[in-house]
């Protein structure tokens, strides 16, 4: 970085020189009105509205455009002289500002953006309040995009920032600008709906109120929305989201800025889940009576479950926790299994192979999401991050766009929006290490799916993966190239506290398997088939697959409302704030597990979430520490790449087939299930 | 200028021909590897001219894979250019300058009989030998008003020559390309009217008659 000296409106400043003069001028604390400048995308320069005054130049300087190394000193050798607030600058963003309200509609009123939209907001500042244009406003047909964006595009401004976004990050050429002049439209290829699992971001991208959120179509005004900063848990990335809800009900999820994660993109999946929040939820406690589910009163549930409890032999107890749980809940769950005295518990209900027994560096992303800015290898085993962690994978096509990366992908051929070298779909290949063909890399990722982790041979393959890793130099002091690409928000806390059953208990796969165990809790665990014979508890938040096999159910909240933490892929544990309250007679989970323990004479330890995390985290310190793996990682995986097994022979298949119906909460979603049908249309 | 949409009416489906697939490589040749898509202009050009003078949308889905290149892509070059036409046209295709130059000698009444024989702008005749479009300055307006008939230039035209070139294009007949005033490419329509002096002649410099071939 090279300081430059400026002289900006009369003052001097030392700026970044390897900036543009909008960036400089953002560092020093001077706002430059933009439309079509965007960090995260290219320069176009098209809106015209950041123009300043370059003193000596004959006229205004778009400054997105303009780099601060371009600028020359004056005549004497002073520096560059440029003026934000001179009368040049401001009649050019004036002008600039009247011709883009020319054609744009007042329809402000009408209008979703409005109260969060740069235009009306720069207009107030930097426009005038008068219109000199009498002529006709020009009209342009709305285009149908898909399920998700609404399109208003008489109020576009041609910014095309959602065409580059579509084109950069989101890696889908979908959408383009057609014609010319007054005729130019964005639209999509005949209209047809987009493909990328990233669109939704355009709607926040878009400076007017031309792309707007279908689902989210007139249903709330920005000013009247309560503001709760969260998590997301619909993959194990953990994008940083922030909820707005309107008294009880979840309004929409927007992204939050962490460019260490998400940087300011979400899943549509993450975006658009919220209707899902409010349909099929179980609000009431209900006990299974002749085949038919009865609601009863907590007390009566919770009286029916002690009675289970009581008449079966502790090691006939199980329980399986699903993907959206919380820490709170999993140790909490732990804690209850202990003082029953059952060791049958698993966080694993994909039966992943994963096990704490070779220590934290085997079961996350140890590069973490920003290191992947500076890897020249990605070795994809068995995962298609396009589905798995769309955020994840536009980070892989933000570090392949910036040149020197080979991706290799050993599993199903699918369109990731880079090029890579396709090996093969066969487990075996991993052996060679020949044909992999990252030679010369040094810094190398071995992105390894949960497809492949809950495989039989699971184990083998991994140890095979770590013990090239290892003889490539990829794990070393300053890198650890072992990426564990998580498809469940909750498994690396589950992992991390120790959620998995001992040598002599019942894994989940045991459980689920009719016979071994009498009475069965399912922590809102729904990707798992129960056998009939066993009793199962329910604690969860959906009437969904778990729901519906259960014996018992007890309410539980969704990740909307309730406080807790995750711990995403990479091993970063974040926290999630209630937004809204549980609807009907629903309860936070770890409450209904510290009333059972309570009414079973076995009370848990803790009396409030704040005692809770005290006694997690002092049991679990694994959970606070962010990438620290313990000093020993290299002897773990070192143990970890000498385990010998068998790999077998038949094709890496992606578990999740539809990226749309991931979870309880997907499934109960009109919008996902509409996205769903829009996908199988296409293929 | 107005918005320009592909006709979807016709599912004829699009194929570069031997030929022209040599063409459109030897146009993709001239760029660097991987820069195949500089050459979009031309080889939507070739497609042009192969699908009698208008690309479909299945010649536009056929470029862009040529190419390998995204649709939306193909189609933003496509829309752009109003070189590109978007829906069929006639045999012959007429481009009639309307820019100032050519409107102050009469272009306006080579507008009426096209308005008469043809229709209205942008329309085709029924027998599909006809179409006409209304274009921006083809720089020829030394010898205004003009029209553009599909590769060739028909100059100093007025509503009687215009008529007959119309009349000869309707009954088959071969029609001469550039001015129907009788001049030789753009030269002075009239006798000089400048530099009369004598002194020209001492600088040497032969006049050029008029008309002279």
């Amino acid at each position: 970085m090279q300081d430059t000296k400026l002289i900006i409106d009369e003052k001097e400043y030392m700026v970044n020189s390897e900036l543009t003069v909008i960036q400089a001028l953002e560092d020093i604390g001077i706002e430059i009105p933009r439309f079509c400048f965007h960090e995260k995308l290219s320069i176009a320069g098209n809106c015209r509205m950041c123009l300043i005054e370059v003193v000596g130049a004959p006229k205004p300087a778009a400054s997105c455009h303009l780099g601060v190394r371009d600028l020359r000193p004056g005549p004497n050798g002073e520096p560059p002289k440029i003026n934000t607030k001179s009368q040049v600058a401001k009649k050019a963003q004036k002008g600039a500002m009247e011709f883009l309200l020319a054609n744009h509609p007042l329809d402000c009123p009408i209008c979703d953006q409005g109260g969060e939209c740069d235009l009306q907001d720069q207009a107030m500042k930097y426009g005038t309040d008068k219109t000199r244009f009498s002529e006709n406003k020009r009209a342009v047909e709305n285009k149908d995009i898909g399920p998700l964006v609404k399109t208003v595009m008489t109020r576009c401004i041609h910014c095309t920032r959602c065409v580059r976004f579509s084109t950069e990050v989101a890696g889908v050429s979908e959408l383009g600008a057609t014609g010319r002049g007054e005729d130019m439209e964005i639209t999509t290829y005949l209209e047809k709906a987009m493909d990328s699992e990233l669109q939704g971001n355009v709607i926040d991208l878009c400076p007017v109120g031309a792309l707007t959120s279908k689902p989210y179509e007139f249903k709330a005004r920005s000013w009247e929305l309560t503001k709760t900063e969260s998590i997301d848990v619909m993959d194990g990335l953990g994008a940083n989201i922030r909820i707005d809800s309107k008294g009880s009900e979840v309004m929409r999820i927007l992204p939050r800025f962490n460019d260490d994660i998400n940087e300011e993109w979400i899943s549509d999946k993450a975006r658009f889940i919220w209707d899902g929040l409010k349909a099929q939820r179980l609000d009431r406690p209900y006990i299974r009576i002749n085949n038919k589910l009865r609601e009863v009163s907590w007390s009566e549930a919770i009286d029916a479950v002690i009675e289970k409890v009581n008449e079966t032999a502790p090691q006939k107890i199980g329980c399986i926790s699903g993907d959206m749980s919380t820490a709170e809940e999993m140790y909490s769950m732990k804690k209850l299994m202990d003082n029953i005295g059952s060791g049958n518990y698993d966080c694993r209900q994909d039966s992943s192979k994963l096990s704490i027994d070779y220590g934290r560096a085997s079961y996350i992303f140890n590069p973490t999401v920003n290191g992947i800015e500076e890897a020249d290898g990605i070795v994809i085993i068995g995962s298609n991050p396009r589905i798995e962690s769309p955020v994840l994978n536009a980070r892989i096509r933000k570090r392949w766009l910036t040149g020197n990366l080979k991706v290799s992908l050993i599993g199903e051929e699918s369109d990731l929006t880079y090029p890579y070298n396709f090996i093969g779909n066969n487990p075996n290949l991993i052996n060679d290490a020949k044909k992999i063909g990252l030679d010369g890399c040094k810094k190398i990722i071995w992105l390894v799916g949960e497809s492949v982790i809950s495989r039989d041979d699971g184990l083998p393959i991994l140890s095979k993966v770590v013990e090239h890793a290892l003889n490539s130099g990829s794990i070393s002091d300053d890198w650890n190239g072992l990426s564990i690409l998580h498809t469940a928000a909750s498994r690396v806390a589950g992992l991390d506290i120790g959620f998995v059953p001992s040598v002599d208990s019942l894994s989940a796969g045991d459980m689920s398997n009719g016979g071994e165990t009498d009475l069965l809790f399912l922590l809102g665990a729904d990707e798992i088939e129960i056998s009939k014979g066993t009793y199962v508890v329910y604690v969860g938040s959906h009437g969904d697959i778990g729901a519906n096999r259960a014996d018992i159910i007890l309410p539980g909240s969704c990740y909307t409302e309730k406080n807790g933490f995750y711990v995403n892929t990479e091993g970063r544990l974040q926290e999630i704030n209630r937004a809204v309250f549980p609807p009907g007679k629903a309860k936070d989970d770890w409450s209904i597990l510290k009333l059972i323990s309570d009414k079973l004479n076995k009370p848990l330890d803790f009396i409030d979430i704040h005692s809770l995390r005290k006694i997690m985290f002092h049991d679990c310190p694994n959970l606070l520490s962010f990438q620290l793996v313990d000093d020993q990682y290299h002897v773990n995986l070192k143990k970890l790449a000498s385990t010998k097994g068998v790999i077998l022979d038949n094709s890496l298949d992606i578990k999740i087939k539809d990226f749309y119906m991931t979870n309880p909460i997907a499934r109960a979603s009109k919008v996902m299930a509409n996205c769903s049908i829009q996908k199988s249309k296409k293929q | 200028m107005n918005v320009r949409r592909i006709d979807l009416s016709s599912n004829e489906e699009f194929l570069f021909t031997d030929e022209n697939k040599d063409l459109a490589s030897r146009e993709v040749a001239k760029y660097p590897e991987g820069r195949q898509a500089s050459a979009i202009i031309a080889v939507l050009w070739i497609a042009q001219k192969q699908n009698n003078g208008w690309l479909s949308e299945s010649a536009i889905s056929h470029v862009s894979n040529f190419l390998n290149m995204q649709k939306i892509r193909t189609l933003e070059i496509a829309t752009f250019y109003t070189m590109f036409n978007l829906s069929p046209v006639g045999k012959y295709h007429i481009q009639l300058c309307g820019t100032t130059p050519c409107m102050l000698c009469g272009a306006e009444s080579l507008k009426k009989v096209l308005n008469n024989e043809i229709g209205e702008v942008g329309s085709l005749t029924k027998d599909n030998l006809l179409s006409w479009v209304e274009v921006e300055c083809l720089g020829a307006c030394c010898n205004a008003p003009m029209v553009q008939i599909n590769d060739y230039y028909y100059e100093d035209l007025d509503e009687t020559s215009f008529k007959k070139i119309i009349k000869d294009l309707k009954s088959g007949k071969e029609i001469k390309t550039g001015s129907y005033k009788g001049r030789l490419t753009s030269e002075p329509s009239k006798d000089p009217i400048i530099l009369l002096d004598d002194e020209i002649e001492k600088i040497n410099i032969k006049r050029i008659k008029p008309g002279l071939k």
